[in-house]
């Protein structure tokens, strides 16, 4: 071969002589800005009439997604390059912040979550959902794809340590979170399917070692519950029957907006927060469901499309993750509202009244950003 | 030999990673599809279940229950009413720890440790999510107090209710009876639906009697409860049938009369109208406060009354069986004009003594203790009632034979119950050869004959027998079921008439004079009753001879003397003429019918005119 030319891939050179949009410059994503915009407005919508009709928490909630716009739009102005200096040293900062929650954190409800510098509280392990698959990508980066053996043992161990560390805490939900959302880098690096198969395998065979030595009592007691949440009518099974009744009595039309008896009269626990889905379905029935899913599935095959069409190996892999990770969280948090899931503390994505998940995913949304319009800039 | 380079290849990566996002985008369309079956399962397929699940969590059915039947007198006085009260109750399925709760209440309200005993026992057996009592009649404060706790306090609720309450307290106390709050067998017995919500029922008297028209019917209501409990809206409404308010013949006015001239002194008055058969009065001393009962008495209260010597809680003129004594004699009298062994001129020789045929035996007349002879040569019917001579009765008694005698007697309500429209009355005893068979398992003696004709020996009467008995005289013959109701929401109802008893007219006015003479002869054993008097009272005394108190009475050594003395009793009815009360007195060792006769005047004076000025010369 004689002269190498070097292609970028799904881009022709109209594409390069093309004057950049202005969206383009500002490095936004109409189309998932868009989506997001729309998610969030219903979010509202939902949350006035779960949180008891309370404007207060809306517009609690409001600003909350104002500083997550605003944390997207910057994030996404940061290179990927910028991105892929700083992993590594964002992984090391996270680990020993962890570490600093482990010996000097803060905890409500047994649990000690929380790190606190000059009175102002953060949750370390939040930060983290970003920062693990951002230091994996980093890693595989540039390592020859699909990676070998050796690399998926070292991006393997990049995964458990933080995960590790917040499943002490004890925070199970978050800690599988965070390993999910590394395991998609490694996914979406392409390593072969007999790892994925074997640790299928390994997890299925280490259910009962597990459920004897690692879970604890309530995380049993939470499994046990959404098995058979009759079991105690009153106490642990409450929030699952209620959630069911909820969704189950909204039907198709739903019961309108404001009028779900089972939210607005208190029957419905965490109706604000983690269980928001039940109120959603209750009110708006299954239309609502369907329209709020057909959100998100625009929202995660954009977020697809943007890895496909990323240019380096760390922005595909950062956008697999990402999407996938926001995948994880509707999945869960619809599955263990309905009772298909146990129940563990994941809230519905920017639905949810909630700060700290909302900037997270924001965050998230920000890095896609940054990688769907990381291509437009290498033309120049 | 060429060494390979192994060189990042974007192409392939990409390729790769497209074939991943393919792969990730169908596991992930595939687990949506999941959660949307199961949100399709949930809403189309079980949505009926879920819609009425739903309904059920919100939509509560709620028991109304039925305001009770006032209770009035025949002159519309109060005698039953319901009063407002407010009531702390625990709901404890809604308690997240029953005992710090417990302890934090007893910090506001004053809480005994027995009514924390009888909650635990009220605890065991309630419906889930039902209220249980804890404290029964809160007063402002403490119902404030507990309004400002009430956020700290999740479970624990005040409840208005009505309770009963009887104004007048210890003066009715037999004559009504009271309601208490339903106890586990009554719960198992009364209809469950009728008395959800209610929590009291007749336990004794007419409160219990008339239960049925008391109580009403139960209504319910559909309302919207949030997942605390509390009541949202009323979505809608049954009233409750409240029960029947219930106009006794009962007049205030003699019974307090009647009362308050026992005083403090056992023994029972009971009053009744002869022309209808309506109970004008019906006392029992002592009595006690009935409103007592109504939340459960302590037990304290309960002791003190069950132990008390004068047995407060037993209704003396229903259950108390005393031998009537000489009251028997016009019965007597009757039955020897109508079995025509003697005529209002047959006379019998009274040496103050009677003696059987070919038997040694001095059967003493009362006189003989005082005068050492009878009350004349010759004693007639006449004479017989008003100075009660004995001799006279013992010959008719041994010639009419006791089984007669029993014929003669039971028309008049003796020996079985009058079916009066109260609870706990008791038959008494009219003795007869087949009774003491069938009772004791043995034959019948001449001699108990002579005693049973002057009503002694086995003998036993109620007060309200002798009430009954005094109102079939009064009435010539007519006999009525006495009733205590006299309208129920103001429709009269009859008191249930019997088959009079026929006979010549002439007999009872043979018998009628000697009852006039008893109070207004001049050798008539009530003839003090006859100061001042303005109307015409045919009366008999009667003296019991004590072979015990009343039942469910304990002897108790030191009291023997004084409840050894003889029972007094009169009856007696005015005005003779057209008789409009006849009443039966007993006073529980009185010593003799002196005790009992001025009440009779008291009664019969404050019935006729309002009021008595009659003055008991003893």
């Amino acid at each position: 071969m004689g002269d190498y030319v070097r292609q970028m891939p799904h881009q022709s050179s109209a594409d390069l002589a093309r004057r950049p949009s202005a969206a383009a410059r500002l490095h936004v994503d109409v189309p998932l800005l868009l989506l997001l915009l729309a998610l969030t407005a219903f979010g509202l919508v939902v949350l006035y009439s779960a949180s008891g009709q309370s404007m207060a928490a809306v517009v609690r909630q409001g600003r909350y997604f104002a500083v997550a716009y605003v944390i997207m739009f910057l994030g996404a102005q940061l290179s990927l390059q910028r991105y892929t200096r700083w992993a590594p040293w964002l992984y090391l900062v996270g680990v020993a912040t962890l570490l600093g929650v482990m010996f000097f954190g803060v905890g409500a409800k047994g649990a000690q979550r929380w790190l606190e510098i000059g009175g102002f509280r953060f949750q370390p392990s939040e930060i983290m959902k970003l920062v693990v698959p951002m230091a994996v990508a980093w890693y595989l980066s540039d390592r020859i794809l699909p990676p070998r053996f050796k690399h998926v043992v070292v991006g393997l161990a990049l995964v458990s340590i933080p995960a590790a560390l917040i499943l002490q805490q004890p925070d199970l939900g978050t800690s599988l979170l965070i390993a999910a959302s590394g395991l998609f880098v490694l996914f979406m690096a392409g390593i072969g399917w007999r790892y994925i198969f074997g640790a299928a395998l390994l997890a299925v065979a280490s259910a009962w070692p597990a459920w004897m030595f690692v879970l604890q009592d309530y995380q049993k007691q939470r499994i046990l519950t959404m098995l058979n949440p009759e079991s105690d009518k009153l106490g642990a099974g409450w929030n699952i029957i209620q959630s069911k009744t909820a969704i189950g009595s909204g039907g198709w039309e739903g019961k309108g907006w404001l009028s779900g008896t089972q939210s607005q009269l208190d029957f419905l626990p965490e109706s604000h927060t983690d269980f928001i889905i039940a109120v959603l379905a209750e009110e708006f029935g299954l239309r609502g469901v369907l329209f709020l899913m057909t959100l998100y599935t625009l929202i995660l095959l954009r977020g697809f499309w943007i890895g496909v069409q990323a240019q380096t190996s760390f922005g595909r892999m950062m956008a697999g993750s990402l999407t996938l990770t926001f995948f994880v969280y509707i999945f869960v948090n619809m599955g263990m509202v309905a009772g298909l899931l146990p129940v563990v503390g994941v809230p519905l994505p920017l639905v949810s009244a909630g700060g700290t998940s909302v900037v997270t995913l924001m965050a998230g949304f920000g890095i896609l950003m940054a990688v769907s319009t990381e291509k437009r800039m290498v033309a120049h | 030999m060429p060494r390979y380079i192994a060189l990042k290849d974007p192409h392939r990566e990409s390729r790769i990673y497209s074939a991943r996002t393919v792969t990730a985008i169908l596991i992930m369309l595939a687990l949506l599809g999941v959660i949307l079956g199961r949100y399709y399962g949930l809403q189309i397929t079980d949505y009926e279940t879920y819609r009425t699940q739903s309904e059920s969590n919100r939509v509560k059915l709620q028991p109304l229950p039925p305001k009770r039947g006032l209770i009035y007198d025949r002159n519309g006085v109060l005698l039953a009413d319901n009063r407002p009260s407010f009531t702390l109750s625990v709901i404890k399925e809604r308690v997240p720890d029953l005992e710090a709760t417990l302890a934090e209440l007893r910090q506001l309200v004053p809480v005994s440790d027995s009514e924390v005993a009888k909650f635990r026992e009220r605890l065991q057996r309630r419906r889930p999510y039902e209220p249980v009592p804890l404290h029964f009649r809160l007063n402002g404060d403490e119902r404030a107090r507990l309004a400002v706790n009430r956020y700290r306090l999740p479970g624990v609720v005040v409840e208005a209710q009505l309770l009963r309450h009887y104004p007048h307290g210890a003066l009715f106390s037999h004559a009504l009876g009271y309601v208490g709050r339903i106890n586990e067998r009554e719960a198992f017995e009364l209809d469950e639906t009728d008395y959800r919500g209610t929590f009291h029922v007749g336990k004794v008297g007419v409160e219990k009697f008339y239960e049925d028209v008391l109580h009403g019917d139960v209504g319910y209501q559909n309302v919207e409860t949030n997942a605390h409990g509390r009541v949202l809206r009323v979505l809608e409404r049954h009233a409750p049938k409240p029960g029947a308010d219930l106009t006794l013949h009962l007049d205030i006015n003699i019974q307090r009369a009647a009362y308050e001239a026992l005083g403090d002194r056992r023994g029972a008055v009971v009053a009744i109208d002869p022309v209808s058969g309506g109970v004008l009065a019906l006392v029992s001393t002592p009595g006690f406060d009935t409103n007592l009962f109504v939340n459960g008495i302590s037990s304290r209260n309960y002791s003190a009354l069950r132990d008390s010597p004068d047995v407060p809680l037993f209704n003396r003129a229903i259950q108390g069986q005393y031998p009537p004594g000489s009251t028997i004699k016009p019965l007597m009298g009757m039955a020897g004009l109508e079995s025509g062994l003697v005529t209002p001129e047959t006379t019998v020789p009274d040496p103050g003594y009677y003696r059987l045929p070919g038997d040694s035996h001095r059967y003493r007349d009362w006189i003989l203790r005082i005068r050492g002879t009878g009350h004349a040569p010759e004693v007639d019917l006449n004479m017989a009632i008003a100075e009660s001579c004995d001799t006279y009765f013992y010959d008719l008694g041994r010639r009419l034979t006791i089984d007669r005698m029993h014929d003669y007697l039971a028309p008049f309500g003796l020996g079985s119950r009058t079916g009066v429209d109260t609870t706990n009355e008791r038959r008494g005893v009219l003795p007869s050869t087949q009774w003491k068979r069938d009772a004791l398992n043995q034959v019948w003696y001449p001699g108990e004959t002579i005693s049973a004709s002057i009503g002694q020996g086995y003998m036993l009467t109620t007060p309200l027998q002798l009430a009954v008995a005094t109102s079939v005289m009064a009435s010539k013959g007519r006999r009525h079921v006495p009733r205590l109701l006299q309208a129920l929401d103001g429709e009269p109802v009859a008191a249930p008439e019997l088959a009079p008893i026929e006979t010549a007219p002439e007999h009872w006015d043979a018998v009628y004079r000697g009852m006039l003479d008893v109070v207004h002869g001049e050798r008539g054993t009530a003839k003090a009753l006859a100061k001042g008097i303005r109307y015409q009272m045919a009366g008999k005394t009667g003296t019991a001879q004590v072979i015990g108190i009343a039942q469910n009475a304990v002897y108790k050594e030191d009291e023997v003397e004084e409840r050894h003395r003889h029972h007094g009793l009169f009856i007696a009815f005015a005005p003779a003429d057209a008789p409009t009360i006849a009443v039966a007195i007993i006073v529980e060792n009185g010593g003799g019918s002196s005790a009992a006769s001025p009440i009779a005047r008291h009664v019969i004076d404050t019935w006729l005119f309002g009021r008595s000025e009659f003055e008991d010369p003893a």
